[in-house]
């Protein structure tokens, strides 16, 4: 009898109106917090700190909507998911928005009925070698012992390079970036290979760093983004347009230490004010208030502060911005404007 | 010619026994070295024994109590001329995250509340394992659960009690229905009203009272409940709710009913003929696919409720060892007696079949306090699973077997102290012959 | 069920109430009433997974199942390479899964044996330390042992790059190489093979049964029925005239003498790995992932049988081992004689469950990338496709069966051992 009693407590109190039901703004309304779905633990990108706050790239983008929608940066449930779990987990409404260094392709976007919305980092699979092993270029990798972390796109484009390039290979699958790392340090594979972020987050944490180098050869595209489900367009239209007013904020130099300056100075540039909701009311378009943009900004800054305090050169982590660039220095991040 | 013939007229003292007999050389020569296989087994042994330890020790004795990250480590080590992969342990990590290790994410000023939980659960538990403790303390143990919960997720205590409620209300009906027409009619109005009760007008009711009498303590999300805390309430859970059910399908195994006893028998051999893992990715997947459209439990509910599923079948096996092994003269004198089923089971049968089987019920809990640590791999945080995401912290990056010791060491004490319990209560009840 | 057989009064027709009130109709109401819930149980269930599928916009469909898998498996027993189907990588991951199950269970119960029989030691040292190691093994999480397992393998054992070096050397004689990527051992080679047959064509379930094997064990086993020929028939003349022939060289010869003119007809021998590029070449290669989930598997359930091992052994009567050692049999053989047989009937029942957790069990094999039916079909093939309700179902239904299997075939074997009593 317990059983049922407590099923019966439990269905009382958290059944919630799911996928099909009201807009997702609404539920996210309702529920006064913004359910996240990021990685188990992934350096740089999604980890927590001894206090249990969520810290990262990823995580930074689940604050920023949190903002917008909510006007309180704080008030996110991360959920942390796996690679196999993740997918049901945003399907079935578990969670409402989904970035975890999450590959955009065509069967994901198509076929499992989801909606990426932009991109936030420009990865690409790469190779990791001990300089020890004098290998130059992936070509060289005959035979060799190659580490993969599973639940990716990892495997197939490894299992594709090695085909087109006619050479033998002995793939080793492992389940974390943790496990994959002492195995590749002990030497029982001779290759690493990941997105080349994780590698490069990954060589920071070694001992000596130097001697290991990554390989020129980038064998993937990896476009990694936030993505929601198919079918919401205005939830969808509200976590694009946070990620673009993040972009665009990088562009105009507005940053988390002056927003709430710039916000004030009616006249300025038209954009900023247009972004910021001083001139005209692009919030309201989104179903939000005017102030969306600048809240999504002031809680962990624009896209190039969010990039330097979590993977950037400046940390331990020691990502170049790269294709990650504002496309104004010559790399791949772009916004439609905001008008 | 004078008797020569010698007859001792005391005793001779009785000499110490040779040194080679007694004493410490004595006992090891009897215990150690009674032959050559012997001997040569036990220096083999020791010889085990001195590796393992020569390989562990100086690894483990390091001072890195203080350090906060692992480079902080390293310099320790280094300064003390301690250099290479396995120069020493790096015990900085356990001291920065013991705490998330044994309660997750769970906000620290409230540690308390999984503390005072832990705490009442041996007062609730007390009057059921050991004789001697007053069977008053029954009534804790039957309001324990509620209890539990409410102390581990906070909020508002008007809830458990409209739950409690039901309960009352049941046995409340089932004694005025049962006297004013018939038992069975009496059952299944009592089945029925409390069902009716918690799916309707349990939470309206919890909500009404809290808006009068505002009583509750903080709320807390599932998600900040991890680490040891949330293997031991998975495992507690599981145990818990899968104990009457355990015991209905024994019954209904055993009973001979044949298509009440098929779908016992699927349902048991169903659980038990795959693997837990593929239940929890059933949990963690398609267990939304089942439910209502628009209902969405959280990850912690959907595993429990596999987990106790899960659990129910190992239970049934159990209770039905207890069942078989109790003497065919119990069920007959019961016949005899004139009990029906039901007061046959209540009062006969099941209070000793399920006092054989509490052994077997501790060690189904030790099989699946163990298991909790599987949910890691559905992405709720287990101590293994809060391993990897401590070392997603760029301080403890590269991190390994000081977690796995620490989360190894916790796990044995709370396994080892359980088995040392079951198997005193097999000594106690190995009664007789 | 009490029996009280109250007789239909004559006269009296049928009422509705007797289903209810009378003890012949209510078992069979009570199972209608349980079937029908049930029934509607089970069609909500199957109702809100249809409703919620077209939500999504999906449907069950196994088409995706002959689509190419597009990922590679390293251990493979069978061929296969990235473009065979995803059907195809399921059931390599089935054959190791069973290869997984298969031999850790042969070294669990002989461990399980050993130790369970060593605990009872008279040594002191000896049954302490046994217990200790039971006690560990038997208090802390199997997933925990197979990783730490899997990493002592990995931080303990050389890198090829060592053997490069000359840091680290192969053993006996150049012909087993122990890396911290696996086992490298001879593998059998034959100059004269007699081929393979191909079955099952091209489809998924394809494999090659090998013509030397097949030969081999013909002839092995041919070998061994004749020497038991040999045996019994010096049985037979030992109890007709109390004097026994000596048969032993001809037994050996019998199981030893064709297989070994077989093997040289065939032109077997060794092929011996050896250290090319990054890894060493040749040889049958035990993968690492393997052999830690292999020794983690063996270690683990061993201390469970260990303990039913001596359960079993503590439950024979005192007075049997007594008995053995009045007639002069030494402590050995007293236990191999005459109180392991006794103990076995105890011991089997708990073993077949043993079985059966280790078979499970096997599907821990992902936390260390090998890559079974859980890792394979359950694990890159679900993420790949998103296709969770099939590929989930199907994992579980052949867990299912092999489960069962094995349970049926040690039923079947305990009811034959099981003493008939009278």
């Amino acid at each position: 009898m317990k059983k049922s009693a407590f099923l019966g407590t439990l269905t009382a109190a958290t059944i919630s109106a799911g996928f099909a039901a009201a807009g997702t703004l609404d539920d996210v309304k309702a529920a006064g917090e913004l359910k996240c779905g990021v990685s188990t633990g992934l350096v740089g990108f999604a980890a927590a700190d001894a206090n249990g706050v969520w810290n990262g790239f990823d995580v930074a983008v689940c604050r920023a909507v949190a903002a917008a929608v909510l006007g309180d940066g704080s008030k996110v449930k991360f959920v942390p998911t796996t690679g196999k779990t993740r997918f049901t987990a945003l399907a079935s409404g578990e969670v409402d928005v989904l970035a975890r260094n999450t590959t955009w392709t065509f069967s994901r976007d198509v076929d499992l009925k989801f909606e990426f919305v932009g991109v936030n980092y420009y990865d690409g699979q790469g190779f990791m070698v001990p300089n020890a092993l004098g290998v130059s270029s992936a070509k060289e990798l005959d035979g060799a012992t190659v580490c993969i972390q599973t639940g990716t796109t990892t495997e197939l484009n490894l299992a594709d390079f090695f085909r087109a390039n006619n050479i033998s290979y002995e793939p080793v699958p492992i389940e974390t970036n943790a496990e994959a790392q002492a195995q590749y340090l002990s030497g029982a594979c001779d290759v690493y290979t990941t997105d080349a972020s994780g590698l490069a987050a990954t060589r920071a944490t070694f001992e000596n760093p130097a001697d290991h180098s990554v390989l020129p050869e980038i064998v993937s595209k990896e476009p990694l983004g936030p993505l929601v489900r198919h079918g919401d367009n205005q939830w969808g239209d509200i976590v694009r347009w946070t990620l673009n007013a993040l972009i665009t904020a990088e562009e105009l130099g507005v940053t988390s230490a002056n927003v709430a300056k710039s916000s004030m100075e009616a006249g300025g540039n038209p954009e900023v004010n247009r972004l910021l909701g001083t001139e005209g009311d692009l919030g309201a378009m989104l179903g939000l208030d005017k102030d969306w943009a600048s809240r999504a900004i002031a809680v962990s800054g624009n896209y190039g502060e969010i990039f330097e305090k979590n993977i950037g050169e400046k940390t331990a982590i020691g990502i170049a911005r790269g294709l990650n660039a504002a496309w104004t220095d010559g790399g791949l991040i772009y916004s439609p404007p905001f008008r | 010619m004078a008797d020569l013939s010698f007859v001792r007229t005391e005793l001779v003292p009785q000499k110490t026994p040779p040194a080679s007999e007694v004493g410490v050389i004595g006992w090891m020569r009897a215990n150690l070295f009674s032959s050559i296989g012997n001997s040569i087994l036990t220096l083999l042994t020791l010889y085990c024994i001195y590796l393992v330890l020569a390989s562990i020790l100086p690894w483990a004795i390091s001072p890195t109590w203080g350090a906060a990250s692992l480079t902080e480590c390293r310099g320790i080590l280094h300064e003390l001329g301690r250099e290479g992969h396995f120069s020493g342990a790096c015990w900085g990590v356990i001291r920065d995250r013991w705490t998330q290790l044994l309660f997750g994410f769970y906000p620290s000023e409230l540690y308390w509340r999984p503390i005072l939980a832990f705490i009442l659960l041996g007062v609730a538990l007390a009057p059921v394992l050991f004789d001697g403790v007053t069977k008053k303390l029954l009534l804790l143990t039957a309001v324990y659960p509620f209890l539990c919960f409410w102390l581990i997720w906070g909020g508002s205590i008007w809830l458990p009690i409209s739950i409690i409620l039901g309960f009352v209300f049941a046995i409340v009906i089932y004694g005025i229905v049962s006297k004013a027409t018939s038992t069975l009619l009496g059952a299944i109005v009592a089945i029925v009203t409390p069902i009716i009760w918690w799916l309707f007008l349990a939470a309206p009711f919890g909500n009404l009272m809290q808006s009068f009498i505002p009583l509750g303590i903080e709320a807390v999300q599932s998600d900040k409940i991890g680490g040891f805390m949330l293997a031991i309430l998975i495992g507690l859970t599981g145990i818990f709710l899968s104990l009457p059910m355990g015991i209905v399908l024994a019954l209904g195994r055993q009973s001979d009913l044949p298509i009440l006893k098929g779908v016992c028998v699927a349902f048991i051999e169903f659980i038990r003929g795959v693997p837990l893992i593929t239940l929890l990715f059933v949990a963690s997947t398609l267990l939304n696919y089942f439910l209502p459209p628009g209902t969405s439990f959280d990850l912690v509910l959907r595993v429990m409720i596999m987990v106790t599923l899960f659990a129910a079948a190992y239970m049934a096996e159990v209770v039905r060892g207890g069942l078989a092994a109790l003497p065919k003269g119990q069920y007959e004198a019961a016949d005899s007696l004139g009990l029906d089923y039901w007061q046959a089971q209540r009062l006969i049968i099941m209070p000793q079949a399920l006092k054989i089987s509490i052994p077997g019920i501790v060690s189904t809990f030790i099989g699946l306090f163990k298991d909790t640590t599987l949910v890691g791999i559905v992405g709720l945080l287990d101590p293994l699973a809060l391993s990897t995401n401590i070392r997603a912290d760029m301080a403890w990056n590269g991190i390994l077997w000081e977690l796995y010791g620490f989360i190894a060491l916790i796990f044995f004490i709370f396994c080892f102290a359980m088995s040392r319990y079951s198997m005193y209560l097999e000594r106690k009840l190995a009664t007789g012959h | 069920m009490t029996m009280s057989n109250t007789p239909n009064p004559a006269g009296q027709g049928f009422q509705m109430s007797q289903l209810l009130y009378d003890t012949r109709y209510r078992s069979m109401t009570i199972q209608i009433v349980a079937l029908i819930l049930i029934l509607l149980a089970f069609g909500w269930l199957i109702n809100n997974t249809v409703v919620n599928l077209a939500n999504l916009g999906k449907e069950i469909q196994f088409k995706f199942l002959g689509e190419p898998a597009g990922y590679d498996i390293n251990q493979r027993l069978l061929d296969y390479n990235s473009q065979d189907s995803h059907l195809r990588a399921g059931f390599i991951g089935l054959l190791n899964t069973l290869l997984l199950a298969f031999l850790g269970c042969v070294t669990a119960t002989i461990l399980g044996v050993f130790i369970g029989v060593m605990r009872l030691s008279k040594n002191w040292l000896v049954a302490r330390v046994m217990t200790a190691y039971i006690e560990i093994f038997r208090n802390v999480p199997v997933l925990l042992w197979i990783i730490v397992i899997f990493s002592i393998m990995i931080e303990v054992m050389s890198p090829p790059s060592a053997f490069r070096k000359g840091d680290a050397s192969m053993l006996f004689n150049e012909s087993v190489a122990i890396t911290n990527r696996g086992v490298y051992i001879p593998e059998p080679l034959f100059h004269n093979t007699l081929g393979n047959i191909p079955l099952f064509g091209e489809s998924s379930l394809r494999f090659d049964v090998s013509l030397d094997l097949i030969a081999f064990l013909v002839v092995l086993f041919a070998g061994i029925y004749a020497a038991m020929r040999v045996k019994r028939r010096a049985d037979k003349i030992q109890s007709e005239t109390g004097e026994r022939p000596t048969t032993w060289w001809q037994r050996l010869a019998l199981i030893f003498v064709p297989a070994a003119i077989l093997l040289t007809v065939l032109g077997f021998h060794l092929g011996y790995p050896e250290l090319k590029g990054f890894n060493f070449k040749g040889g049958t290669y035990m993968r690492n992932s393997l052999i830690a989930l292999w020794l983690a598997l063996s270690l683990y359930t061993a201390a469970f049988i260990a303990e039913n091992v001596r359960a079993g052994i503590q439950a024979v009567s005192k007075g049997q081992s007594e008995a053995a050692f009045a007639l002069g049999i030494s402590p050995g053989r007293t236990m191999n004689l005459v109180i392991l047989p006794q103990a076995l009937r105890i011991i089997i029942p708990p073993l077949i469950s043993q079985y059966l957790n280790l078979t499970k069990n096997t599907s821990l094999a992902i936390a260390v990338g090998y890559m079974d039916m859980t890792g394979t079909l359950m694990g890159i093939t679900l993420n790949q496709t998103g296709r969770e309700m099939e590929t989930l179902l199907m994992g579980m239904a052949v867990y299912l069966a092999i489960s069962l299997i094995i349970s049926g075939v040690m039923n079947w074997y305990n009811n034959s051992v099981k003493l008939v009593e009278r």
